[in-house]
C-alpha cells in the first residue's frame, strides 16, 4: 500500500518516543527501589489500595504501618536488623494485588508481607504468599477463604481481625437476647464481600436463634438512594435493621432511615467504627449498636498511646482499619523478634504460635487457621459518642 | 396502596435528579454527536462546590446554586475548548477516548489529598428536614425542593431552546452544522454555549443530589452519569423531552424493582428495559430516525 | 527469569488476545462494543468452573476448558447479537454497555445459583495451568486467524460493512451475517483469554469484568490504531508494562499519581495522534502479500 510522508513522520515520532520511554521504565525496575540503610535488613512489604475506590482506607492502613515500623526502627530494628519497607499499591483490584505481591516477593525479595485491605485483594495475595512460602498477615480482610480455602489451610497466611462468621453471630445473638428482636431486616452491599459475608451469617444465625428475617435486600457499591429499600423495610415492620457495611454507607442509610421515620433499631459490625460515623449520620445513628474490637473509652495504655501517636503524626483520629493494621504489623514484628532472623519459615512458626499478644484492639491468640481468638465488645452510640456496653467472648 | 404511592414518589425523586444530568448528555450529543463521558464528573464538581460553599462559606442556598452553575459551566467550556474542539474533525472515536481520559483525570486528580481528597465527605444540610404526612404518605421538604427546582430548570431550558435566538441557533447547529455556519451562525460559540448549558444543569443536579443523599466523594459521578446517559438514549438521544422521560422511566423502574422484586436486580433491570426499548424503537422513544443519504 | 516479569508478560499476552478480539469487532467490523469485558468474564468463569469440577490438572482438560470458555462466550455473543447488531453505532454501544452491566450483576450474584462461582466473594481454588507456551500458542493462533480472515474475501466483506454499510448491501453482501461473524469471533477470543487469565491468577472476582475493564481494552485498540493488528499487539504490551512500570518507578508517596498520569497521557496521545500509534502500518508478517 502506498502511504506517504505525513503518516510516516508521525509514526516515526511516536515510535521514537515510545521505545526510550519504555526503556526508562524497565531500567527503573531492575535496580529495584527501596528506602533503606545498608547492613543486614529485614525486608517487609505492604500491599494497600493507595488509589481507587477505597483509597481512604488504604491510606490509613499505610499510615498505621509506617508508625509501627518507625517505632520498631527507633528501638534499633527487630532481631538485630533494621527494617526496610516496600509499599505497593493494589488499587483494590485482585489482578493488581497479585502483581503487587509478585513484585514484592520476586523483585524486591521481601521476607514478610502485611496486606491487603479487602478480601478480594487479599485472597490472591494469600495464594501467592502460600506458594512462595512468605508469611503474610492481613489486618482487615474478613473472608474465611483468605486463610482456609477449598478445605486447605494456607499456613503462611494470618489475620488480625475477626472473620465474618464471628461478628454476624455476635450481633444476631445480641439482637435476639438483648434487644429482644423478633424480626430483623438486613441491607447489604452485594458487591462487597465483607458486607455480603456478614449479612449471610447474621441471617442464618438470627433464624437459627428463632428470629424471623423479614427483609434481606442488597444494594450496589455506588448506590446512594435507599428510599425504595427503606420504604420496603418500614412496611415489613422489622424490629432491628442490620447494616453490615462501612461507616460511610451506614451513615447515609441511617440518615435516610430517619427521614423515612423508620422505627427499627440499627445494628452493625466493626465497619461502623470510625470517628466519621457520627459526622456523616448525625443524630440518625443515635442509639445504634455495633460490635467492635475495643472501646475508645478503654483506658488501656496501648489504646491511649496509639490514638495520641496517630493524632500527632496525621492530625486525625485513627479508624478501625488502621488500628487493626497497626496490631497486625506489630504481631509480625514480634514474630520476627521471636524467630531471631528473617527466615520466612521461622517467622511463620512464630506467628502461628502467638499467644496473648497485647494489641490495641485486644488480646490475641492465633488459632490453627491463622485467625485470632479474641473477644469483641458491643458499643452503643449515645450522645454522639461510643459507649461501651458489654464484652462478648468467643 | 400507600406503599405503592410512597414508592412512586421515591421513584420520582430519583428520576428528577437523573433528568438534570441526562439533559446535559442529550444536548451535547445532539449538537456534536459526542458521548461526553466527563459529564458525570462535572456533576460531581457541582456537588463539591455545593459542599464548600455551604460548609465553609455558609452562603444562602440561592448563592450556592449560582456558584455551582458558574463553576460547572466554566469547567465544561474549558474542557470543550482544550480537549474536544481540537478533535472535532478527527475520527469520532478519538473524541470519545479523550472524553474518557478527561473523566478519569477529573476523578483521580480531585481524589488527590492536595485537591479534594479521597474520603467520603458529609454534605451539610442547608435547611432542616421537614416532613408532611398525607393520608399515610410521607413527603419531605427535600423531595419538594428537588421537584420544584428541577421543574424550574426544565421550564427555563424550554424557554432558552425554543424562545431565544441562541436556542434557535442550537437547534440549527444540531440539525446541520455546515449549513448553519453558512447562514451566519457562530458554530463554535453555539457549541460552547451548549456545553455550558448542560453543565449548568449538572451543577444544579450536583447540589440537589448532595442535599438528598448527603455524601460526596470524587467517584460519585460515574454511576449516576452512566444511568443518566442511558436515560437519554432511552428517550431518544438528542431529544430534550425524551431525556426527561427516559430519566423518569429509569428512576421508576429502579425503584419499582427494589420495591416489588429484589433489589439485587435493580441495575440490571434498567438496562434490560433499555435493550427492549431499543429493539422496538432503535433510536429511542422520541428519537428521530436519521435518514442516511447515499 | 524473574517470576514477576514472567507473570506480567503472560498477562500482557492474555490482554493482547482479548484486545485482538475487540479489534475484530470494532476495528474491522466497526461494531462499537462496550461490553467486551463481560465476554472475557463468561469465558473465565466457564473455563474455571469446568476445570475445577471435572478437569483436575490434566493438560488435555485444560485445552478443552479453554475452548469451552471461548465457545460459551461465542454462544452468548450470538444470542446478544441477534437483537442488537441491527442498531446503529452509538446505540449498539449503549446496548453492549448495558449487557456488560447486566453480566456484572449476574457475576455478583452467581453464587445463588452455582455456589462454586463465589459471586462477590470470589471464586477460589482454580488450578494454575497457564504457562508461557499456552499463552504464546493462543496469541499466535489469534494473530493468524485475524490475519488470514482479514486478507480473504470474508475479511474484505467485513471491512466493507465497516466502511459503508449501504454500499455493501447494494453489492449483495449480507451485512448482518458478516457483522455477526465478526462479533462472535471477537467474543470467542475474549472467552479464551478469560480462561487463560483464570488459570494464571487462580482467583476470579466480578470486579475484574466490569465496565472499566471494557474501557481499558477500548483504549488499547484505539491507541494502537483501529483495525490494526500490530498496533493492538504493541499497545496491549505497552499498556500492561506502562501500568506496572509506573507502579515500580513511582516512589511510594506518589503512587496515587499513577492514575492521574495515565489519563493525561491518553488525552495527549489522542490530541497528537488520533489515528493511533500504528495508524495503518502493519508488521511485515501480518501484512497482506504484495502490499508495502
Amino acid at each position: 500500500m502506498l502511504r506517504k510522508s505525513h503518516t510516516e513522520k508521525g509514526k516515526l515520532v511516536k515510535r521514537n518516543l515510545f521505545i526510550p520511554v519504555l526503556a526508562v521504565l524497565l531500567a527503573g525496575v531492575f535496580p529495584g527501589c527501596s528506602k533503606s540503610p545498608v547492613g543486614k535488613e529485614m525486608k517487609i512489604g505492604l500491599i494497600t489500595p493507595l488509589s481507587g475506590d477505597v483509597k481512604t482506607f488504604g491510606e490509613s492502613v499505610k499510615n498505621a504501618f509506617e508508625i509501627a515500623i518507625e517505632e520498631a526502627n527507633a528501638k534499633g530494628g527487630v532481631a538485630g536488623m533494621k527494617i526496610a519497607t516496600f509499599i505497593v499499591d493494589d488499587r483494590n483490584d485482585p489482578t493488581e494485588a497479585s502483581n503487587a505481591a509478585n513484585l514484592l516477593i520476586n523483585q524486591h525479595g521481601v521476607k514478610a508481607i502485611v496486606g491487603s485491605v479487602t478480601s478480594k485483594a487479599t485472597i490472591p495475595v494469600s495464594d501467592l504468599a502460600q506458594s512462595s512460602r512468605i508469611p503474610t498477615i492481613t489486618g482487615t480482610a474478613t473472608n474465611p477463604k483468605v486463610t482456609v480455602a477449598d478445605g486447605k489451610r494456607k499456613d503462611f497466611m494470618f489475620r488480625a481481625c475477626y472473620t465474618d462468621s464471628f461478628q454476624g453471630t455476635v450481633m444476631a445473638k445480641f439482637s435476639r437476647d438483648e434487644l429482644k428482636a423478633a424480626t430483623a431486616a438486613i441491607l447489604y452491599d452485594v458487591s462487597n464481600d465483607y458486607s455480603k459475608g456478614i449479612a449471610e451469617v447474621f441471617r442464618d444465625s438470627f433464624a437459627r436463634m428463632g428470629g424471623e428475617v423479614v427483609a434481606y435486600e442488597s444494594y450496589g457499591k455506588d448506590d446512594v438512594d435507599f428510599s425504595a429499600l427503606l420504604t420496603k423495610v418500614k412496611a415489613a415492620k422489622a424490629d432491628v435493621l442490620f447494616l453490615p457495611d462501612y461507616y460511610n454507607k451506614v451513615g447515609l442509610i441511617a440518615k435516610q432511615a430517619k427521614e423515612k421515620e423508620l422505627k427499627a433499631k440499627l445494628v452493625g459490625p466493626d465497619g461502623w467504627d470510625s470517628p466519621e460515623l457520627v459526622k456523616v449520620a448525625g443524630d440518625a445513628i443515635e442509639g445504634g449498636y455495633f460490635s467492635n474490637h475495643y472501646s475508645p473509652e478503654d483506658t488501656r495504655p496501648e489504646v491511649v498511646n496509639w490514638v495520641k501517636k496517630y493524632r500527632e503524626k496525621f492530625g486525625q483520629t485513627p479508624d478501625a482499619l488502621g488500628t487493626l493494621v497497626y496490631d497486625a504489623t506489630n504481631m509480625l514484628l514480634e514474630a520476627i523478634q521471636e524467630a531471631g532472623s528473617d527466615d520466612p519459615v521461622k517467622i511463620r512458626d512464630a506467628l502461628a504460635s502467638l499467644k496473648g499478644f497485647e494489641g490495641v484492639t485486644g488480646k490475641f491468640t492465633m488459632d490453627e487457621n491463622g485467625d485470632p481468638i479474641k473477644s469483641a465488645v458491643i458499643i452503643q452510640i449515645r450522645d454522639g459518642k461510643q459507649k461501651f456496653l458489654q464484652v462478648v467472648n468467643p | 396502596m400507600d406503599y405503592f404511592v410512597q414508592q412512586v414518589i421515591n421513584g420520582l425523586q430519583l428520576g428528577f435528579v437523573y433528568a438534570l444530568i441526562a439533559l446535559g448528555y442529550t444536548m451535547v450529543y445532539g449538537i456534536v454527536r459526542l458521548i461526553n463521558f466527563a459529564h458525570g464528573d462535572v456533576f460531581m464538581i457541582g456537588a463539591f462546590i455545593g459542599l464548600y460553599t455551604i460548609e465553609r462559606f455558609q452562603w444562602p442556598l440561592a448563592a450556592v446554586f449560582v456558584s455551582a452553575v458558574v463553576g460547572c459551566t466554566v469547567l465544561a467550556v474549558l474542557i470543550e475548548q482544550l480537549a474536544y474542539r481540537p478533535l472535532r474533525h478527527a475520527p469520532k472515536i478519538a473524541s470519545l477516548i479523550t472524553a474518557i481520559g478527561v473523566s478519569l483525570f477529573l476523578e483521580y486528580f480531585t481524589s488527590l489529598r492536595q485537591v479534594f481528597g479521597p474520603h467520603y465527605y458529609s454534605f451539610p444540610r442547608p435547611f432542616p428536614v421537614v416532613s408532611w404526612h398525607w393520608y399515610g404518605i410521607l413527603v419531605t421538604n427535600i423531595q419538594a425542593v428537588i421537584f420544584l427546582v428541577t421543574i424550574l430548570c426544565l421550564l427555563l431550558l424550554q424557554f432558552i431552546v425554543f424562545r431565544t435566538k441562541m436556542g434557535r441557533a442550537m437547534r440549527a447547529v444540531s440539525f446541520d452544522y455546515v449549513t448553519a455556519g453558512l447562514m451566519g451562525v457562530n458554530v463554535n460559540m453555539v457549541i460552547s454555549f451548549t456545553f455550558g448549558l448542560g453543565a449548568a444543569l449538572a451543577g444544579v443536579g450536583g447540589v440537589l443530589y448532595g442535599i438528598a443523599y448527603p455524601q460526596v466523594n470524587t467517584f460519585m459521578g460515574f454511576m449516576p452519569g452512566l444511568k443518566a446517559f442511558t436515560a437519554a438514549v432511552l428517550g431518544g438521544i438528542g431529544n430534550i423531552p425524551g431525556a426527561v422521560l427516559g430519566a423518569l422511566i429509569m428512576g421508576q423502574s429502579e425503584t419499582m424493582v427494589s420495591a416489588y422484586l429484589s433489589s439485587t436486580y435493580r441495575d440490571g433491570i434498567a438496562f434490560v428495559i433499555l435493550i427492549l426499548v431499543l429493539l422496538w424503537k432503535p433510536t429511542g422513544i422520541f428519537g428521530t430516525s436519521r435518514t442516511e443519504k447515499v | 527469569m524473574n517470576p514477576y516479569w514472567v507473570q506480567i508478560l503472560m498477562l500482557a499476552c492474555i490482554v493482547a488476545i482479548s484486545a485482538q478480539g475487540l479489534n475484530i469487532i470494532y476495528g474491522y467490523a466497526g461494531l462499537f462494543s462496550l461490553g467486551h469485558a463481560a465476554f472475557y468474564g463468561i469465558g473465565a468463569y466457564t473455563a474455571a468452573y469446568l476445570m475445577k469440577l471435572y478437569g483436575g490438572q490434566s493438560q488435555a482438560a485444560f485445552l478443552a476448558a479453554l475452548l469451552a470458555g471461548g465457545g460459551a462466550s461465542a454462544a452468548v455473543a450470538y444470542l446478544i447479537g441477534l437483537p442488537t447488531l441491527r442498531l446503529t453505532s452509538d446505540y449498539l454501544g449503549i446496548a453492549t454497555l448495558g449487557f456488560g452491566i447486566i453480566m456484572k450483576v449476574v457475576f455478583d450474584n452467581a453464587d445463588s445459583f452455582l455456589p462454586e462461582l463465589g459471586g462477590a466473594r470470589g471464586m477460589t481454588g482454580i488450578a494454575k495451568m497457564t504457562t508461557i507456551p499456552w499463552v504464546i500458542f493462543f496469541l499466535l493462533v489469534s494473530l493468524l486467524v485475524v490475519r488470514n480472515t482479514i486478507h480473504s474475501s470474508y475479511g474484505r466483506a467485513i471491512l466493507s460493512v465497516r466502511e459503508d454499510e449501504i454500499a455493501a448491501e447494494t453489492m449483495g453482501i449480507d451485512t448482518f451475517q458478516y457483522k455477526m461473524v465478526g462479533f462472535v469471533t471477537g467474543c470467542a477470543f475474549a472467552g479464551v483469554a478469560g480462561g487463560l487469565y483464570a488459570h494464571l491468577y487462580t482467583f476470579l472476582h466480578p470486579s475484574n469484568f466490569d465496565f472499566f475493564k471494557s474501557i481499558d481494552l477500548l483504549i488499547i485498540i484505539v491507541l494502537g490504531g483501529l483495525g490494526n493488528m500490530s498496533g493492538t499487539l504493541v499497545a496491549s504490551f505497552g499498556w500492561i508494562f506502562l501500568l506496572e512500570g509506573l507502579r515500580v518507578v513511582l516512589p511510594p508517596g506518589y503512587v496515587e499519581l499513577r492514575w492521574v498520569l495515565i489519563p493525561v497521557l491518553l488525552i495527549v496521545a489522542m490530541l497528537l495522534r488520533p489515528q493511533g500509534i500504528f495508524g495503518a502500518h502493519e508488521f511485515p508478517f501480518l501484512r497482506e502479500k504484495g502490499t508495502r
